[in-house]
């Protein structure tokens, strides 16, 4: 997507959220970006974070080069492998397509937020015991995967897990230890909402 | 004890929550990145380049060609000019700025069609032993078939590149790599520096798999457009569709074969016509007849061919998937022709292999888990629905003896202890089973120990390649940890009155051995070192083992699928694998091993294929989307059980990388055999490929046999 954009044709064409410092359009309401560098404001592990972008760049590349929140990996670049898996609004996304400029005024969560505040979400222990995890370049995807499909799943069967994260790859291998990480996941997390009292919709 | 356990993996924290920093992950204050201009066509020579406007563009830092005019490139994809901008995109932006003319000169892409590769063809010159001619001729029961596997990408997840920082007479480089202690070497011979002025840093590397020795053209020019840059640190790493064209491919193998032998099952000759392409410079010739290779009667006549694309390199168990599925599939064909199981064939000419009681243990055992005396039915047998279940079987073997290898332990006044080695870990478990080497040492838990590796200050590491890696590194380790606790039995063995050799380190505490009453703590023993640490130094020599390492496995798998004969489709139902590494050091993560193995060549069976274009000269499919992969819900079940044996246990450690990844293909291309009653003979065993087989050439217009 970053290839997007080049060159005069794409100036205008951008719409973005009205938070964000728009250029002024002379065409009326709809503003217009780029394709120089817009000041943005992403909403990331529930923390404002400012930077400037150009409106081409993908919300994967803007968290990496800019925030230096590298646990989402680029691998396909295309939506295909799951590698660069982020949270929006609750949602599993490829951040890799997904504009940083779109991705403005939304919930953003990447894997760094399970181990955030000193405390460890029981998906991360959860993939370890089941060494779930070989050179572990796709894993912060498939564990970032896991948790959106656990948040709606909570109750899984072993056949569900194979559908829910069928949006990634790996290469080394890891499917044997993931199926059984996610099972593991979601055992923890039901005792430990069941000990906290909170219910799963 | 900690050896043999199931530990986990001791960097499974920071990879399972993204806090694991791979090169690609590196960045450096006011980096910049890379881009490169690549060639679209297969063959051809440049007329011209033109960077001007390309430099006036914002943010560029620098551009360099590596082909200038005149230059010849032998292949799509290949690297033309290279670009630092302040930013990817406008780093993109001036590569698409440079304008080239190309001579556009006549490409050869399919080595499937060898009767049209000429000259690029050239054939190895035949081996002869006995007299197959005869022996086939006069012979109760043969065969002869065409079987075909194609050429294959790494698909490495983290591409191949690197983050390279030139700054005065020092260069601070961090590859994604398979050699750290060597690959600072290879790049200052490309740049002509002293390799003493370049430090290597890798932690974590996200995948090689044979692909990532070199320091590459991409290493050199980070760090040239560094160095241009004044010092500015560079980020060089392909896309993806260069990722899958130009940083290695598995070669190809095709095969006419011809089996014989008698209608018990025993095979007495074995005729093969075989050819394979490892890109322009051809290459890639399988050892067959594979495992059996002391069949009395064989011809051999190899021919590699040259096409126009991007070129091979060493892919988990380099030739042996391919040796192994021509060998299988010929020899299940045997077994179909003469009505035999073909695990009771493979069991009859064990005598042609150089581990007939241990393959016969393993066949055995493979069997009782795949429900084999159950499941297996004659060829095409199988029922009247559309979806027909079958097995199949194959054997692997492989060297994997340990490499050269140094590792220094220190022990601390304080007790800490810790491990240096210039190795790497690519998800294999190395950091791991080090640690757990020197804590059974030691007598202490792993977590008491502290483990770096990846930096080319440590002592020396092989690079990893050929299962070679942990064989090596644990021996080097026993050794560094057993020359520092002798040291360390020195200094309190006045205080435990008893010689040092009287000694031992067990649960925590130095004691004298067989007598827990006279010991100290381990922290109270270190206390008694003085103030500089203790250090212990061991190496590995390959050439003297010392009983630590050895060389030499087998393996078998079992494959259970289910073909849909109105569809194509292979439905994987279960893989069944026996592995023999010697001595199991964490069965844990050994066990990972194993399912990734097959897994990866699950993919190569049912999936993976570059896709090659005669027209454009064009790798049609260099993503990920059409390069396929298999997901989580493509590879049924998997069961593994490692070879514990004390037969093996005597052998010492042994690599297992690469002898998990080689049978798979082959045993899931004899169970759709056996499945639908005939052979499907080109991997990958698609739909197309499939149906092809059941219903006729008409269904594929692109097939062209030499």
């Amino acid at each position: 997507m970053q290839g997007v954009g080049v060159g005069s044709a794409a100036t205008g064409l951008l719409v973005g959220p009205e938070s964000a410092e728009a250029q002024s359009n002379s065409q009326g309401n709809v503003a217009a970006f780029g394709p120089a560098a817009v000041p943005i404001t992403l909403q990331v592990n529930g923390r404002p974070l400012k930077t400037s972008i150009e409106p081409r760049e993908t919300l994967l590349d803007t968290l990496r080069n800019k925030f230096d929140l590298t646990g989402a990996k680029r691998v396909c670049d295309r939506g295909t492998c799951g590698a660069c898996t982020v949270l929006i609004d609750g949602k599993v996304q490829y951040s890799c397509t997904v504009f940083a400029i779109d991705a403005q005024n939304k919930q953003i969560a990447t894997i760094e937020s399970l181990t955030a505040n000193g405390k460890m979400h029981p998906i991360v222990p959860a993939f370890v015991n089941n060494d779930a995890q070989q050179c572990g370049y796709c894993t912060p995807g498939f564990v970032m995967a896991a948790k959106g499909f656990l948040d709606r799943n909570p109750n899984p069967t072993y056949d569900q897990v194979k559908d829910g994260l069928g949006g990634n790859l790996c290469r080394c291998g890891t499917y044997v230890g993931v199926r059984k990480a996610v099972l593991e996941a979601a055992k923890a997390l039901r005792a430990a909402n069941t000990l906290s009292g909170v219910t799963n919709a | 004890m900690v050896l043999g356990k199931r530990i986990n993996r001791l960097d499974g924290i920071p990879k399972s929550s993204g806090k694991a920093k791979y090169p690609s992950d590196v960045n450096r204050p006011g980096m910049l990145f890379g881009s490169i201009l690549t060639c679209p066509h297969a063959h051809a020579k440049v007329k011209s380049i033109d960077t001007t406007e390309a430099a006036k563009l914002p943010g560029v830092a620098g551009i360099r060609v590596t082909s200038p005019a005149g230059a010849e490139i032998q292949w799509a994809g290949a690297e033309v000019a290279w670009i630092a901008a302040d930013t990817e995109q406008h780093a993109i932006d001036a590569m698409r700025a440079i304008r080239v003319e190309y001579e556009v000169l006549p490409h050869f892409v399919k080595e499937e069609r060898r009767a049209e590769a000429g000259p690029r063809a050239r054939p190895a010159g035949e081996q002869l032993t006995g007299d197959p001619d005869d022996d086939y001729s006069k012979a109760e029961a043969k065969i002869a078939g065409y079987y075909a596997i194609p050429v294959l990408t790494h698909c490495c997840l983290e591409p191949h590149g690197a983050v390279v920082e030139w700054k005065g007479d020092k260069i601070e480089y961090w590859p994604s790599s398979q050699g750290v202690s060597v690959v600072g070497g290879d790049l200052a011979q490309q740049l002509g520096i002293p390799a003493s002025q370049i430090h290597v840093s890798m932690d974590y590397m996200g995948g090689g798999f044979g692909s990532k020795f070199p320091s590459d053209l991409w290493g050199r020019e980070a760090a040239q457009l560094s160095k241009g840059s004044g010092g500015r640190a560079v980020k060089m790493f392909l896309d993806r569709a260069s990722e899958l064209t130009i940083a290695g491919v598995r070669p190809s193998a095709y095969a006419n074969i011809k089996v014989a032998g008698k209608k018990d099952g025993t095979i007495t000759s074995w005729q093969s016509e075989s050819w394979a392409t490892g890109g322009f410079t051809g290459g890639g010739m399988p050892p067959i007849p594979y495992i059996f290779t002391n069949i009395p009667n064989k011809k051999l006549n190899h021919t590699a061919v040259s096409v126009n694309a991007g070129g091979a390199r060493a892919w988990r168990a380099p030739n042996h998937q391919q040796a192994c599925f021509l060998t299988f599939s010929a020899i299940e064909d045997f077994a179909a022709e003469i009505g035999m199981d073909p695990a009771e064939v493979l069991i009859k000419n064990l005598g042609y292999t150089a581990r007939a009681p241990l393959y016969e243990r393993q066949i055995r055992k493979a069997q009782e888990m795949a429900n084999w005396k159950q499941l297996w039915h004659k060829r095409g047998d199988s029922g009247r629905g559309p979806v027909k279940r079958g097995l199949g079987i194959a054997l692997s073997t492989w060297g994997g003896g340990g490499n050269l290898a140094e590792c220094r332990i220190k022990i601390h006044p304080d007790g800490s202890v810790e491990l240096e080695q210039g190795t790497q870990d690519l998800g294999v478990g190395t950091r791991t089973v080090v640690t757990m080497v020197a804590a059974e040492t030691f007598g202490l838990k792993v977590t008491d120990i502290t483990t770096k590796i990846g930096d080319n200050a440590y002592p020396f590491g092989s690079p990893s390649g050929g299962s070679t890696t942990v064989g090596g590194v644990t021996s080097s380790t026993r050794k560094a940890a057993v020359n520092a606790l002798d040291e360390l039995f020195q200094k309190v063995a006045p205080a435990l009155d008893a010689p040092a050799d009287q000694l031992e380190a067990v649960g925590g505490k130095i004691q004298v051995k067989g007598n827990p009453a006279k010991s100290i703590t381990w922290k109270q023993a270190c206390a008694k070192i003085g103030t500089s640490p203790i250090v212990g130094n061991g190496r590995h020599d390959p050439k003297n083992p010392m009983g630590l390492a050895s060389q030499g496995v087998g393996g078998v798998q079992i494959a259970d699928v289910s073909v849909d004969i109105e569809t194509g489709v292979v439905k994987m139902n279960k893989m069944v694998a026996v592995q023999d590494c010697g001595l199991v050091v964490n069965e844990k993560t050994a066990e990972s091993q194993v399912f990734g193995g097959i897994i990866m060549n699950i993919c190569g069976a049912l999936m993976e294929e570059r896709v090659m274009d005669q027209m454009t000269g064009r790798f049609l499919n260099a993503d990920m989307e059409f390069y396929k992969l298999a997901g989580i819900k493509d590879i049924g079940e998997i069961e593994v059980h490692m070879d514990v044996h004390p037969d093996n246990d005597k052998r010492g450690v042994i690599g297992l990388g690469e002898p998990c990844a080689i049978s798979t293909i082959a045993a899931i291309g004899n169970a759709v055999a056996n499945a639908i009653g005939v052979r499907v003979p080109r991997v990958p065993l698609s739909p197309d490929h499939v149906l092809t087989a059941l219903y006729g050439e008409k269904m594929d217009q692109n097939r062209s046999r030499a």
